[in-house]
């Protein structure tokens, strides 16, 4: 009776003995769980030149951006190397949330209104899974107000519309280079003949290339595959330049337009004969409404 | 003599079940704070998923928070302080492993706050440095809380910048606030 006791008594002992034993030790807990990492930064500014980047203006932020492409450099001295004669786009951009942006503009070129939207279907990530590419979507509306010299025809509003359509696939592949394709439809609501398409589609290849913490040389091209005659590939290549709040983007670019339907399709100039041009973006961030991390927040 | 022993097997029981009961309490849902307003601009942030998990019997202590979890007011200045400053992708955590010195002095049946002393290691942009701060434990309904507050000398971490010292400040200021669940 009494060693069965004291049996038991040495088991609850041991029992706790071994408890003991078990020390918590936090230091040596790895934790090796892979964590969602959003790719970001996959290009500096919205634009890469003319055209959009898979980037996106951050929620509740405002951007208004102010675009100037200046005359040919070729013209020489006597208008200051295209300095003497700007055409100039005004636009405000929102993020309304993370994925989706819109935003409306105006350009001299042609009296062009526009409009468009750009929603991020696939963020590039690492983690849980691996993504290698993003993908966005822009659709853009543009409205031609310039009059038109043919008095046959008076065309109606709707006619002087035309809408683009973008796939943007882009890929961060490090921190120094990251690289997009963007397949494109431009519809024009009337064209000049009938044997002209109302289509025409092309596809963007852009890149960014880091040079330091705060410069990276962007490039640009489209290859048309249905062709407006008279019109050439539109080739840009810019440098991105950050400072504390802005992105400055300078380029040189054989086009003069910024709205999709006339960078890409109605470029005038010609690289070979050196039709360039100078021109800049400069964008200004306002922050409209605070993230909602931060709104109860008194500092 | 039966009974007595019975009595001793639960007192050696309890005892060892009191030494041993090594609570650890945790949470994934730390805020920090972080500002380095320098001359003009403010640059402030908020990180609501700071992981942090420590040990009533050694005291043992430890944070963790991922740096793309902080989020600015402005975008722009998030991609900065990302790809610029603390280069994320490079070393995506932060963390701290340490101690709280005098939890003996904490009884945790007690409501109440009790100021305490941390020491440790506090890793940032891959580069450890010894710290130590003072804060304040509370006991609200048997639950504690962690109050703290430090500064970061940035270039101590390796950080570099041209605006470190001009519109960004020298040392940041890092509030924490965790309520921690057993």
């Amino acid at each position: 009776m009494q060693i069965k006791q004291i049996g038991i008594f040495i088991v609850i002992f041991l029992a706790s003995a071994q408890l003991k034993a078990q020390t918590v030790d936090l230091f040596a807990e790895e934790s090796n769980k892979k964590v969602k990492d959003i790719v970001t930064s996959t290009f500096k500014s919205t634009r890469i030149v003319n055209g959009q980047s898979i980037e996106n203006v951050g929620a509740g932020v405002l951007d208004f951006r102010i675009s100037h492409r200046f005359g040919a450099i070729s013209q020489g001295g006597y208008n200051l190397f295209g300095l003497d004669q700007a055409t100039m786009r005004i636009g405000l951009d929102y993020g309304v949330i993370p994925r989706l942006t819109v935003g409306i503009g105006r350009s001299t070129y042609e009296k062009q209104y526009d409009a468009f939207l750009k929603f991020k279907i696939l963020q590039q990530q690492t983690g849980e899974k691996n993504i290698p590419v993003g993908i966005s979507y822009v659709g853009s509306t543009i409205l031609k107000t310039i009059k038109d010299a043919s008095t046959t025809y008076t065309p109606y509003t709707t006619d002087r519309l035309s809408f683009a359509h973008q796939i943007l696939i882009a890929s961060k592949i490090n921190d120094y280079l990251s690289i997009q394709l963007s397949p494109t439809v431009v519809h024009y609501n009337l064209v000049d003949s009938t044997n002209i398409p109302n289509d025409f589609k092309s596809l963007g290849i852009s890149s960014r290339l880091r040079v330091s913490k705060r410069v990276n040389i962007t490039s640009e091209y489209y290859i048309r595959f249905d062709k407006l005659a008279g019109y050439y590939n539109p080739l840009s290549i810019g440098v991105d330049i950050e400072t504390g709040g802005h992105v400055f983007q300078l380029h040189v670019s054989n086009s003069k337009g910024m709205t999709e339907r006339t960078f890409i399709n109605e470029t005038t100039g010609s690289w070979m004969d050196g039709d360039l041009c100078f021109g800049f973006n400069i964008v200004r961030a306002f922050s409209i409404r605070k993230p909602k991390e931060l709104r109860s927040i008194k500092w | 003599m039966k009974n007595l022993s019975i009595v001793l097997a639960v007192l050696v029981l309890g005892i060892s079940l009191q030494t041993n009961a090594q609570k650890v309490f945790a949470t994934k849902t730390g805020q920090l704070f972080f500002n380095a307003t320098g001359s003009i601009v403010k640059i402030v942030a908020v990180n609501n998923q700071v992981d942090s998990k420590f040990v009533d019997a050694t005291g043992q202590i430890i944070f963790g928070v991922l740096i793309k979890g902080f989020k600015f007011e402005n975008q722009l200045m998030e991609d900065h302080f990302n790809e610029n400053y603390m280069e994320s992708t490079q070393f995506p955590k932060a963390d701290f492993k340490g101690f709280i010195k005098n939890i003996k002095e904490i009884n945790f049946a007690k409501d109440g706050k009790y100021p305490i002393a941390i020491e440790g290691n506090l890793t940032i942009h891959g580069v450890t440095q010894k710290v130590g701060t003072a804060g304040t434990l509370e006991i609200a309904q048997g639950k504690p809380s962690i109050i703290g507050e430090f500064s970061v000398k940035i270039k101590d971490y390796g950080i570099k910048g041209l605006y470190i010292g001009d519109k960004i400040a020298n040392e940041a200021k890092i509030n924490v606030n965790c309520k921690y669940q057993n």
